[in-house]
This record gives structure tokens, C-alpha cells and sequence, in this order.
């Protein structure tokens, strides 16, 4: 747990004492190790042909690579190890109630098109979520913050709805590029960020260019160029990557992982992050609105096996809880659940019952081998009396129809970077995407920490206090997290990778163009 | 010349009449389908409300009727309309700016035809030089692997045959790259190059069927009594099936040429995803999965046209190679 315990020291020193996260700069070598130049050319999946320059549409990896990755930066960024950095910001400081934020910006900063890098750049880049008719991902964030003060060129205050500790963590998200404040419509159209690397050519749903940018502030970029082709299927990127066409590639087929490992001029990189597969139940309906028969459940699903045959190996069992080893509060050490029958039963008579018959929806919409991950459980499930019914249901319409809809069923997250955005995303009472409809009168301990601890700025009470919610999930929770899925890539020795690689996103944490070299 | 000139304004007609039905059919056929564009492009996040706003800004809460034929309307006026996924994106961000659906295909279009351009120059003369050499020595051992050849590539799947060639030629022999990802602005031969694998492919797919045609309709007429006067003349039997026989056979296998170049516009689908060609193929298939109708029905329009035309273009020139067609009884 040393990972753990550096991730939180690291939290502490920048949240508890509002301090400079200068000292927590780059962690990757410094650049001069390296060989500088070549051509980064990597095989990515999930492009579209409606893809552009614009962050508030990014929902998957090519883009989120070809932006935030490459051309574009955030305010602040999520390093390879789990620590929070700033990158466009330079450092930042809290009140002490956690409302007011105050973030002092890198002086000296260039757009790719020349123009300086300033406060009027961050509130306007942050209003594009909030613009009339925009639809933003993004928008619940930057909707909490009521006021944007430019205090001077280099600093920005924002105040916040309600004390949010994690609010710099926020603005490290994908969706909240920074644009040059006069000319944003430009700066969409053509790519003109204040990346490593300046857009030449991005072809929707095809490839995209870039080449260094000298100017960058974040030092020399170790390529000279870097191309991103769009590649959906699997086994074409897979022949992309042996054929040598390109250099690394996303998302490795698990059935065919093993092959690839066997070549000698690759390298196989496989980390496990937030990413969780998961089966949720509607706590406001029969049977599951008694926490025994959930107990039950979670007693019921045998999740090595899953982890074994679902994932092939590639993965960890889930332990109820969406929070995952790349959250900083992650409660590793807590007690694992295990698959035991025999308690699944004690639970099932202290819910007054001898057995039970019940319907579970799945579709490999919700995640590939949801279906027979089902009947996987449908099998453990019956040793201890309870009787699944594993229903397949279609995938076109699946999250509409299905998903928040059917009583049990299969669903995935992604997972999010803090405890606190996966909870007020998928377990505070009444949001929408709450999918176990778990509300206030059945977890009234969980909402109380919940939003106690989002304005805490002590780590180490905030550690206790994620802590407990964990332990509230695993023990009464309404969603079954049986596995967290690897994001498996692979990677030619020709290309020299960090020892540490981000596990929040694949690829790097998709900053494969600034933390990757020539080997 | 006047009864060719009345064929073809007739033929126009019908494939005009072809191409509603066809449109038609489709926007009825992609509309069954579970899920719309909404649903489909949300996912995950498809909340009511979402849905709701989506199908509202795109005209999806419209009935189908009034959507059929504003599409129909804009159609005849040459609009093809804006594909659903520019539609939802420029109302995400609020800009005006639209990708028309003529913009979108029109680069992919070019790039699937120059795909079946070089397909077309490899598998024609090879299956028609095929061909004649098999029926000149038919039942031979050179006749039998031929077609055994032919026949099984023809059997075979398309991504199964493209992925033996990536093994042979790409993998195992890297002589040409697995990754035909081809863009504006490559030189001709680079370009070609990329096409390469992906052409060679489409060619032992469309090389059975007209290497077949050529042998059979040039092996039909060799118990023609005007051939049999050719080879009593003394002419070598290379002479007889080239110079007296092709003639007389070209119309069936103008016909299958004309087909088979259909299909290399209309079914290079699963050639085009294998080889991450940026074709029309794979944006029809992107297309009908997220329910983008405007793209579906254009693609469908192209297809559709694409076999109308060449159709009668085989029919006028058989009709041109055989003067007994040009007067019907």
C-alpha cells in the first residue's frame, strides 16, 4: 500500500495546505535522457466521424488523446503515479470552508497561434460549458461555480456553490481544454491550443497530425510529429501493431493478448484503473429493498471466477464499491467479499426466506461477456438457493430501455478520478444516474458522509470518511461490483515508456504524446 | 441507333422509380430497427430528458410521413440534408456551421471508387485472360486448379480471404502494409500501394465469377457450326476462341463484368473495415449503427444508383456488340 499512502501525502500537500504544486511538476525523466525526434504513430480506437477540436463532445479515447493529450491542456492534470499536478495553472489555494478557489496560472504561456496565455482565456474557456444551447459533459462542473473573478493576468478566483475539496481535481477533466479566450470559434476549427505538440491535420473519424510545438512551456516535446489513426476494429489494429504500421495501439482483444505477448518487439502494458463492470439493482423494488436479500446476493456471485473467465485474468474482483485503485482514497485493505453459499443462505433466511427466484437483464451492451457473466452467477447463485433467471435482452436501446429501468442488470462505469465525482454521479439520492435508486431513508449514513466529505480539506479525516462510505457499499450497497476491468495496450519497443503508467485512462492516462519517446 | 436511345431514356425511368422505392424501403427497414439516433448516440447517459431534447432538435418527434418526405422534398431539390450525428454536434455547441451529407460522402465515395478503379483493372483482364485460357484448354489439369481456385476464393469470406493475404503478404512477407488508411494529399503511387491489399482481396472475390462466365460462353459457341468452319480453315485454336469466338460471347460477360463492378461499390462493407479503408462502405456501416438516416438513405442512393447504371450500361453494350438485339422481335 506504499502506492496508496504517497497518493495521499500528495493530496495533503496540496489540499490541506492550499499549497504551490510546484514541487509535484512533471514526474516523467526529464527530457534531455531521451532521444528527441521521430514520429509517434499510434493505432487508437473510438473515433468518429464527428469528431473535432471542440472538448465538450470528447467521450472517447482518440480524441481525448488527440486534445488534451497532444494539443490541448487543462488547468491542472492527473500524473502517471495518481498525484494531482497543475498544468496550465501553476498553483492554487482553498478557503477554508473549500468555496473559494484561487489559482494562480504559468506565466510565459503561448497559444499555437502566438497569442499569451491569461486569466480571460481560463473564464472563457470554462463559460463554453455553461454557453446558451451547449450540452457539456462538463457542464454540472463548471454550472457549481457562481462567480469567476480574473483578479489580475495571472490569477483566477472562482467561488463555488458549496465547499467542493476535489474542485481542482475537476479541472482536470477532458471536456475543460483552454481555448484563446478571442477567438474560440478559430481555435475549434483548427486546433490551436497550448499543447506539446501543434495540430496539422485532424480528418474526422480517420487520422490526425500534429508536430512539435518549440514554444511549449512544458519543456521539449520528446517527437517530432505524432499521428493518430483511426482504427475501430480490433483486428485490424492488431495487424496494424505486428505489421509495424504503427507503434502502440489501445485495447488489446483479451482472447488474443496472448499472441501478442509472444512477439518479441512488443511489449504488453496492462494497469488496472477505475474501470468496474457491474450489476445494480433497484433498492425501491421487490426483493431488493431488503438489504438481506442483497446481502445475499453479494455473498452469491462468485467474482474470481468471473475475473478468471470473463476477463481472462485481466482484471481484480470488485469489492461493491465503484471507487478503484486509481481513486486516492481507495480502501484497498478493506475485507474482500467472498463467494460463500452458505452465508448468501444465513442472509436469505434473515430475510425470511428459504429461496428465490429472480430475473436478471443482461446484454453485452453493457459490457463484453455481460451475458455470460450472468449465467456465471445464475450457476453460484443457485448453491445458495436463489434461482436467476438470466434474461438477454437486445442491445440497440439497452441504456434506454433496460438500464435504470429493469429491476437487476448489467451495466458499466468508467469510473471517475475522484470518490467524490463517482458518488455525486451515480450514488447520491436522486440523481438521475443513481441506478440502484438507493435514496435518502436507505442510506441516510452514506448521504451525510457524502456530503460531509466533499468539503472536507483534512486528507486524513477525508480518508476516514470515504473509508466508512466504502464499507457502507460493500455491506448494504445496492450494486454488485464484481470486477474492475485492466485497460490492456500494447506498445513496440521501439517507443520507451515511464515506469509508471497512468491508470485513470488508457494510454497513459491518454498522454502517451508527452510522457512517450523514441527508445 | 434510335430504339438504344429509347432503351436508355426508358431505363432512366424505371431506375428513377427503382431509387424511391429503394428510399422507401430503407427509411422504412432502418426506422424498425430497436433504438433511434437518440438513444443509440446517448448510451449510457440517455436519460428522458436528453432523448427528449435530442429527438426535438433533430425533427425526430415529427411523424414518419412528414420526415419521408421533407427528406424527399430536399432530395429532389439535390439537398441530401445534414447527417443526424453534424446535427446533434452543431446543437451541442451551438454553432451554425453544417457538414452537409453530399460533403460527407463525397470524399469517401471518391476513395471506395478509386478502391474498385484498381480492382477493376487487376481482376477484368485477369479473369477474362483466365478464362480464355481455360476454355481454350478446358478439362485440362491448368482448367481444374483454375477453377478450383476461383471457386473456393469465391466461397470463402471476404474477411477471411483478407485476413490470409494480411498473413501471406503482410505478415509473414511484409511486401505490402495491412493498413490501407489512405488520405488526400498522397502521392498516386503511395496511394496505390496502400489500395493494394484491399484490391487484391475484392479480386479473388469477383475473379471466379467472371473468369466462369468468360469460359462458359466461350466453350457454348465452340459447337457452333461457324466454328467449326474456322478450325477447318486450319486457324491455330488460340485464333478461333479470340478472334471468332470472344466476339459472339461478349454480351453475358459484359453482363457479369457490369455486375461484379457493382459489387465492388456496393459490397466492399467488410473489405473496407478490415483494411481501415475510408470508404463509403464504413460509413455506411457507422452510419446504420448509430441510426443516422440522412447518411443511410444517401449511401443507399448511391448503391442503388451505382447498379441501375451499370446495368444498362451492360445492357446497351451488349445490345451495341450483338446487332440481332437492336431490333426486338
Amino acid at each position: 500500500m506504499t502506492r496508496l499512502n504517497r497518493r495521499q501525502f500528495a493530496v495533503s500537500a496540496l489540499a490541506a495546505a492550499g499549497y504551490s504544486s510546484r514541487a509535484l511538476a512533471h514526474d516523467s525523466p526529464p527530457p534531455h535522457d531521451h532521444v528527441m525526434g521521430g514520429t509517434l504513430t499510434a493505432g487508437l480506437s473510438g473515433a468518429n466521424t464527428s469528431d473535432s477540436w471542440d472538448g465538450r463532445t470528447h467521450s472517447d479515447l482518440f480524441m481525448i488523446a488527440s486534445a488534451m493529450g497532444c494539443v490541448f491542456d487543462c488547468l491542472t492534470e492527473n500524473g502517471a503515479d495518481g498525484t494531482l499536478q497543475g498544468e496550465l495553472a501553476e498553483s492554487w489555494e482553498a478557503s477554508a470552508d473549500a468555496k473559494t478557489w484561487t489559482f494562480n496560472l504559468r506565466q510565459g504561456v503561448t497559444f499555437h497561434n502566438g497569442k499569451d496565455f491569461g486569466a480571460d482565456d481560463v473564464i472563457a474557456s470554462l463559460q463554453m460549458h455553461v454557453a446558451e444551447g451547449a450540452k457539456s459533459a462538463a457542464k454540472p462542473i463548471v454550472s457549481a461555480i457562481t462567480e469567476m473573478k480574473k483578479m489580475n493576468d495571472h490569477q483566477v478566483q472562482f467561488v463555488l456553490e458549496n465547499g467542493n475539496a476535489d474542485f481542482p481535481y475537476l479541472l482536470s477533466d477532458y471536456h475543460i481544454l483552454m481555448y484563446p479566450a478571442d477567438d474560440i470559434e478559430g481555435a475549434i476549427a483548427n486546433g490551436i491550443g497550448t499543447g506539446m505538440y501543434r495540430a496539422v491535420n485532424l480528418d474526422p473519424g480517420v487520422r490526425m497530425i500534429a508536430e512539435r510545438y518549440d514554444g511549449s512551456y512544458k519543456g521539449m516535446a520528446h517527437f517530432d510529429s505524432i499521428e493518430y489513426i483511426a482504427i475501430n476494429d480490433n483486428t485490424a489494429r492488431m495487424n496494424a501493431l505486428l505489421t509495424g504500421q504503427v507503434d502502440a495501439i489501445n485495447r488489446i482483444d483479451f482472447k488474443t493478448e496472448a499472441l501478442l505477448r509472444a512477439n518479441p518487439n512488443l511489449r504488453i502494458q496492462e494497469v488496472t484503473g477505475n474501470q468496474h463492470y457491474t450489476f445494480p439493482m433497484l433498492t425501491d423494488v421487490e426483493p431488493f429493498n431488503d438489504v438481506n436479500v442483497r446481502r445475499a446476493l453479494k455473498y452469491a456471485i462468485n467474482r474470481q471466477e468471473m475475473v478468471d473467465k470473463i476477463l481472462l485474468g485481466h482484471g481484480q474482483v470488485g469489492n461493491d464499491t465503484p471507487i478503484g485503485p486509481a481513486n486516492p482514497y481507495y480502501a484497498g485493505n478493506m475485507e474482500q467479499l467472498a463467494y460463500d453459499p452458505d452465508k448468501a443462505k444465513f442472509h436469505l433466511q434473515q430475510a425470511g426466506l428459504s429461496s428465490i427466484d429472480i430475473d436478471l437483464s443482461a446484454s453485452n451492451a453493457a459490457f463484453e461477456g455481460a451475458v455470460d457473466a450472468a449465467q456465471l452467477f445464475q450457476a453460484s447463485a443457485k448453491a445458495a438457493g436463489i434461482n436467476i433467471n438470466v434474461v438477454q435482452e437486445p442491445s440497440d436501446g439497452y441504456w434506454s430501455n433496460v438500464w435504470l429501468k429493469k429491476p437487476f442488470c448489467a451495466c458499466y462505469w468508467s469510473g471517475r478520478a475522484t470518490e467524490d465525482w463517482m458518488f455525486s454521479t451515480a450514488y447520491e439520492a436522486g440523481v438521475p444516474w443513481n441506478d440502484s435508486q438507493w435514496d435518502e431513508k436507505d442510506s441516510a449514513r452514506f448521504q451525510e458522509l457524502l456530503v460531509t466529505a466533499r468539503a472536507e480539506l483534512d486528507p486524513a479525516r477525508r480518508a476516514e470518511q470515504y473509508g466508512e462510505m466504502q464499507q457502507i457499499l460493500r455491506d448494504d450497497g445496492g450494486v454488485l461490483v464484481p470486477m474492475f476491468a485492466n485497460y490492456v495496450q500494447a506498445v513496440s519497443n521501439k517507443i520507451g515508456t515511464p515506469n509508471t503508467i497512468g491508470n485513470l485512462w488508457q494510454m497513459d492516462n491518454a498522454r502517451m504524446a508527452e510522457r512517450w519517446w523514441m527508445a | 441507333m434510335d430504339s438504344v436511345l429509347r432503351i436508355i431514356i426508358q431505363r432512366l425511368g424505371l431506375g428513377a422509380l427503382t431509387l424511391l422505392v429503394v428510399s422507401i424501403v430503407i427509411f422504412i427497414a432502418v426506422n424498425l430497427l430497436p433504438g433511434d439516433f437518440a438513444q443509440a448516440i446517448l448510451g449510457q447517459g440517455a436519460t428522458p430528458e436528453a432523448i427528449e431534447s435530442i429527438r426535438r432538435d433533430l425533427g425526430l418527434d415529427q411523424p414518419y410521413l412528414s420526415r419521408y418526405f421533407n427528406w424527399l422534398a430536399g432530395t429532389l431539390q439535390g439537398d441530401l440534408g445534414t447527417s443526424f450525428a453534424q446535427a446533434n454536434f452543431a446543437s451541442f455547441t451551438g454553432s451554425q456551421e453544417l457538414t452537409t451529407v453530399a460533403a460527407q460522402i463525397a470524399p469517401r465515395f471518391e476513395n471506395t471508387m478509386f478502391l474498385a478503379g484498381v480492382t477493376a483493372a487487376i481482376a477484368v483482364p485477369v479473369s477474362l485472360t483466365l478464362g480464355i485460357l481455360a476454355a481454350l484448354y478446358r478439362n485440362s489439369v491448368f482448367d481444374r486448379a483454375t477453377n478450383i481456385f476461383t471457386l473456393s476464393s469465391i466461397s470463402s469470406p471476404e474477411f477471411f480471404l483478407a485476413y490470409i493475404l494480411i498473413l501471406f503478404l503482410a505478415v509473414l512477407n511484409p511486401l505490402l502494409p495491412s493498413l490501407s488508411n489512405i488520405f488526400e494529399g498522397m502521392s498516386l503511387s503511395e496511394r496505390f500501394i496502400k489500395t493494394l491489399l484491399p484490391a487484391l482481396t475484392l479480386t479473388l472475390v469477383v475473379t471466379a465469377h467472371m473468369m466462369r462466365m468468360t469460359r462458359a460462353a466461350i466453350i457454348n459457341l465452340l459447337a457452333s457450326p461457324y466454328i467449326e468452319m474456322a478450325r477447318l480453315k486450319g486457324l491455330s485454336p488460340m485464333r478461333v476462341i479470340v478472334v471468332h469466338a470472344l466476339p459472339n460471347a461478349l454480351a453475358p460477360i459484359i453482363n457479369v463484368i457490369a455486375l461484379n463492378l457493382a459489387y465492388l461499390i456496393t459490397g466492399v462493407v467488410v473489405v473496407e473495415v478490415v483494411f481501415v479503408y475510408p470508404g463509403i462502405g464504413q460509413l455506411f456501416v457507422d452510419s446504420v449503427k448509430i441510426r443516422d438516416i440522412p447518411v443511410v438513405q444517401a449511401c443507399c442512393l448511391i448503391f442503388a444508383g451505382a447498379y441501375i447504371l451499370l446495368n444498362l450500361l451492360a445492357d446497351i453494350l451488349s445490345i451495341l456488340s450483338n446487332p440481332r438485339l437492336r431490333h426486338p422481335k
